[in-house]
């Protein structure tokens, strides 16, 4: 073999003669042709410009369309900041309910082998497969006045429905398995042999866990808990049943949003919009410092 | 030594690790109180109908246009969103280029962006008057307030099931066998469909399930581009809100039911892919 390619092709071979397959070392960088490759990263850009990058640039325009000035009366209009204190208040509870049964329901499902466990991950998932609205139904239908709990609460004077509490319990109710997803299958993964072996070496139940299964699952919680908050911040369906949409009482942004935008007070709506556009994309870049520090 | 401790310990079925009935005290405890009670309030409610009522007010033309709108525009949407989750997922996995991070980090967009915000720009931005509304709009295309609209909504907050399905598997795919189709002599294109196409296919389809199941049950984003015009743009989550606010909770309940149990049943359709996917990769 005095041809130098040839022999290099011999060299990334396995077996000899009729048998030798190519050893693949690594995949080769010069799989796919540019033009390929050019043609589908420009349907993918421009893909993701109609759908996703032109909306925002709509909001942040529509905004700021009537000047600064108008920007600035409608994002600290007094029912703006109520709205963002309850959706704050929301969105606080919400994680911090989740958080916790998340970590519970996670280690729960992890660590032990019972009866009906796979039952109990998929009722755990119910939440993200039905429909906000449903789940802002299903509270009226417990809580409010025609709800079996509606004369128990009426004759202790407890409003859930049109209330606080509802929109809080509806913010809750969708968001529900997120921390659970993100914890449990790294949990699930890491096995409960480590576990196991504090547990026999005298350790406590908290300690184990501070100081075996948080190490583990400390970025998939953050994780959980930013997915969590994306998702409780932005929920329209469940809380537009339950809210009643009362004014600077039981009114979220996205509620608000909503409102002026019907009431044609588009530059408003959109200016509300905009705060929401921010804590999205603060969350996006959270999410993704949280993945890049994971790997 | 130790270890056979262990064997023999969970043999009897004695747990070592402590906190099991602490954790599933609070488990069940909050699953009970703040998703399965409330749940079950709403088939307590349907059982109060009659069947009657309940196939009357189901089968009803709105309603049951409602249920056509739902489905048949989360269906498209959710087609479209496997044809450009599948580039999306393979532009990202097998190429490099500048703003690929960003690209990757845009996806999660829909799941970050409040629905409403997401619906009143998508209206504003494919009404006649907008940006990419107007431009079909002087070809006679309408696209807010028609089933086109309704698609795009959905198209926008099912984009990051498909990708995020298929992105972990074509990661971890084998390079080896396309290499083999290829050194076999298959073209580039018919190596995509017959060799890796089948390997994404669960994945796929898995993410084609939920973007669906999400765009069925979407209300936010939907509501404001779809005009709410009866019977041509009607969505099923939406009857329900009407339905709600004529005080017509039965009605309510007896619509939300039959949505219920579509998205219950996609969900059983999703998990049986999912255990037939771990047994594939297992075998």
């Amino acid at each position: 073999m005095a041809d130098k390619k040839e022999k290099d092709f011999a060299r990334d071979m396995v077996g000899d003669g009729l048998h030798a397959i190519p050893k693949v070392i690594e995949p080769p960088k010069h799989y796919s042709r540019p033009v390929v490759k050019y043609i589908l990263i420009t349907v993918c850009v421009l893909f993701l410009a109609v759908m996703l990058v032109i909306p925002l640039l709509v909001v942040i325009a529509n905004a700021l369309g009537d000047g600064w000035a108008a920007y600035q009366e409608a994002v600290l209009d007094e029912y703006t900041i109520k709205a963002l204190l309850l959706t704050l208040l929301a969105t606080v509870s919400a994680v911090a309910v989740n958080t916790i049964f998340g970590v519970f329901a996670a280690y729960l499902l992890s660590k032990f082998y019972f009866r009906g466990r796979q039952l109990l991950a998929t009722l755990i998932d119910i939440p993200f497969s039905i429909s906000p609205v449903i789940a802002g139904l299903v509270f009226i239908l417990t809580f409010g006045n025609i709800g079996w709990m509606g004369d128990f609460l009426k004759a202790h004077d407890i409003k859930i429905v049109f209330a606080v509490p509802g929109v809080i319990l509806a913010t809750i109710f969708v968001t529900f398995p997120f921390v659970f997803r993100e914890l449990f299958p790294v949990l699930n993964a890491q096995g409960k042999d480590e576990e196991e072996a504090a547990a026999l070496m005298g350790a406590g139940g908290f300690t184990i866990f501070r100081r075996i299964t948080l190490p583990h699952i400390k970025w998939a919680l953050l994780y959980g808990v930013i997915l969590c908050t994306a998702r409780a911040m932005g929920e329209f369906g469940a809380v537009s049943v339950i809210s009643g949409h009362l004014r600077g009482k039981t009114n979220t942004l996205p509620l608000h949003v909503e409102i002026l935008y019907n009431e044609f007070n588009t530059t408003a709506a959109f200016a509300v919009s905009s705060i929401l556009v921010i804590l999205a994309v603060l969350i996006l870049i959270a999410r993704n410092v949280v993945e890049w520090k994971r790997k | 030594m130790e270890q056979q401790i262990v064997k023999v310990k969970n043999k009897k079925g004695v747990r070592v690790i402590p906190g099991f009935g602490l954790s599933m005290g609070v488990t069940l405890a909050m699953l009970g109180c703040l998703v399965l009670i409330p749940l079950a309030s709403i088939f307590l409610s349907a059982s109060q109908l009659s069947w009657g009522e309940f196939v009357e007010v189901v089968t009803s033309r709105q309603v049951v246009s409602g249920y056509v709108v739902s489905l048949s525009c989360a269906f498209f949407a959710a087609l479209i969103n496997a044809v450009f989750g599948i580039v999306l997922a393979w532009v990202l996995v097998r190429y490099d280029f500048s703003g690929k991070r960003l690209m990757d980090g845009l996806i999660e967009l829909p799941f970050a962006l409040p629905t409403a915000v997401a619906g009143i720009a998508l209206t504003y931005l494919y009404s006649d008057q907008g940006w990419i509304g107007s431009i079909f709009d002087k070809v006679g295309i309408k696209i807010a307030y028609t089933r086109i609209g309704i698609t795009i909504a959905m198209v926008f907050v099912g984009i990051p099931f498909v990708v995020r399905a298929v992105q972990p598997v074509l990661e971890k795919l084998d390079r080896q066998y396309e290499e083999a189709a290829l050194m076999l002599g298959a073209n580039k294109l018919y190596t995509f469909f017959r060799v890796i196409l089948p390997e994404l296919f669960p994945a796929l389809l898995a993410g084609f399930g939920l973007a669906f199941a999400r765009g069925i049950g979407e209300y936010g984003s939907v509501v404001f581009i779809a005009g709410n015009i009866p019977y041509k743009t009607q969505i099923a989550p939406l009857l329900i809100m009407t339905k709600l606010e004529q005080y017509k909770y039965a009605d309510a309940t007896a619509i939300a039911l039959v949505l219920l149990l579509i998205s219950f049943l996609l969900m059983f359709l999703i998990n049986s892919i999912q255990i037939y996917m771990q047994r594939f990769s297992k075998a």
